[in-house]
């Protein structure tokens, strides 16, 4: 009788806990939080926080204004070395891929700094200026005041901690914005080409 | 005997509390490593020392349903399943729901149901225990140590890679006990006071 007990209640246990573990892991799909913010986002894209940003050329405009079209939005500082150097080629390289579609305004690139602190429009420009930015559908700003960066961050699950030398380790990637200001998805950095791919086939949705 | 069940819970109640408070729960926090291999086996003591104050008529109803601990087992790591993920240990620090999820979870079902079902595994069910923990450690220790991406969007490259190196010694150290003791201790095929 107690072996059949035991079987039982470890059998109901087991399954307990299976449970537990596929809904702590979107099924089984998920086991970091950069892979959960993805599926997320998939399945119920999040609307962009209405925030003020400054551009690099020290114009100020609200981020809702650029609904219509899509957005490539990465976060960076300008100071860094690692991932946002990746963010910055994969931006410079969409830049000469997705040529038309940034100039007839179907598409912008947006990178924004979560060190408004230390970066100014001066230090953005430079920024671009490292990756040679051709002029033409890639913005930098940064948020104007703390309340529009924290917002910032919970919008995009964006994560920046202190890397012990002064600069930041980010969670890096690219989010895509659809024209109704929703983010929909995130790609990976370091694949510019891949990136042109889904941004193609978004565009021609 | 009333006065030791009360000295524990107060024990219990006391370690808890120091554990949940903001300046060693930020510390613990801090480090991916502290977090895994100090807090959460922090908390499953806090637990652990639960058992005693067990009332025994509860012990008895839950020995009718857990022969050999087999049962006790099943619920200790199915609870400690989810603390292994990376997005649950950054979902704890990021928000209170999952951080109190964790602080009641890992004493009340794992340290608790562990130190009551421990001295009723036998030889055999401890052996599947200490040869998973190993296993587990062995895993998780290589998965950190070798992963070029951080898997914990709260902790360095360089913290994840430490604790992957003290897991793969923690399984280590357990290993060599664990074969010290079976060759010169002193073992019986009945380990607890349940065989299988």
């Amino acid at each position: 009788m107690r072996v059949l007990r035991t079987l039982l209640a470890s059998l109901i246990l087991a399954s307990a806990g299976i449970a537990v573990l596929a809904f702590a892991t979107d099924g089984f799909r998920a086991f970091t939080t950069e892979t959960a913010r993805r599926i997320a986002v998939r399945t119920h894209p999040v609307a962009l926080p209405d925030v003020e940003l400054e551009d690099s050329a020290g114009r100020r405009f609200a981020l809702a204004s650029m609904r219509g079209r899509w957005l490539a939005v990465d976060f960076i500082y300008t100071r860094c070395m690692t991932y946002c150097t990746i963010l910055g080629g994969d931006f410079a390289q969409l830049q000469r891929s997705m040529a038309a579609p940034l100039r007839q305004g179907h598409l912008t690139l947006l990178s924004i700094s979560f060190d408004p602190a230390h970066d100014d429009p001066a230090a953005l420009a430079d920024y671009q200026r490292r990756f040679v930015d051709h002029g033409v559908g890639w913005i930098a700003a940064r948020p104007l005041d703390a309340p529009g960066l924290a917002r910032l961050k919970s919008a995009f699950v964006l994560k920046a901690i202190p890397d012990g030398l002064g600069g930041y380790v980010h969670n890096t990637a690219i989010a895509l914005v659809d024209p109704d200001g929703r983010i929909v998805d995130y790609l990976d950095a370091g694949d510019a080409q891949a990136a042109a791919r889904v941004l193609r086939s978004r565009l021609a949705q | 005997m009333m006065a030791l069940r009360d000295k524990r819970l107060a024990a219990t109640v006391v370690v808890w509390l120091m554990l949940a408070l903001p300046p060693a729960r930020h510390a613990l926090e801090a480090s991916m490593t502290t977090q895994m291999l100090l807090q959460l086996p922090l908390l499953a003591l806090a637990g652990a020392w639960l058992a005693r104050g067990v009332p025994p008529a509860w012990s008895a109803a839950w020995a009718a349903w857990n022969r050999g601990g087999v049962t006790g087992l099943v619920l200790a790591s199915m609870a400690s399943m989810p603390w292994m993920l990376p997005r649950a240990m950054d979902a704890a620090v990021d928000g209170w729901p999952v951080e109190l999820l964790k602080f009641a979870s890992v004493p009340l079902l794992i340290g608790l149901p562990f130190a009551l079902t421990w001295p009723r595994m036998g030889f055999v069910v401890r052996g599947v225990f200490f040869s998973e923990t190993i296993a587990t450690c062995f895993r998780l220790g290589w998965l950190y140590r070798v992963s070029p991406e951080r898997l914990c969007s709260n902790y360095l490259l360089d913290d994840q890679q430490r604790l992957g190196n003290w897991l793969l010694l923690v399984g280590a150290a357990i290993f060599l006990l664990l074969a010290l003791k079976l060759m010169a201790g002193r073992f019986t095929a009945d380990g607890g006071h349940d065989t299988v």
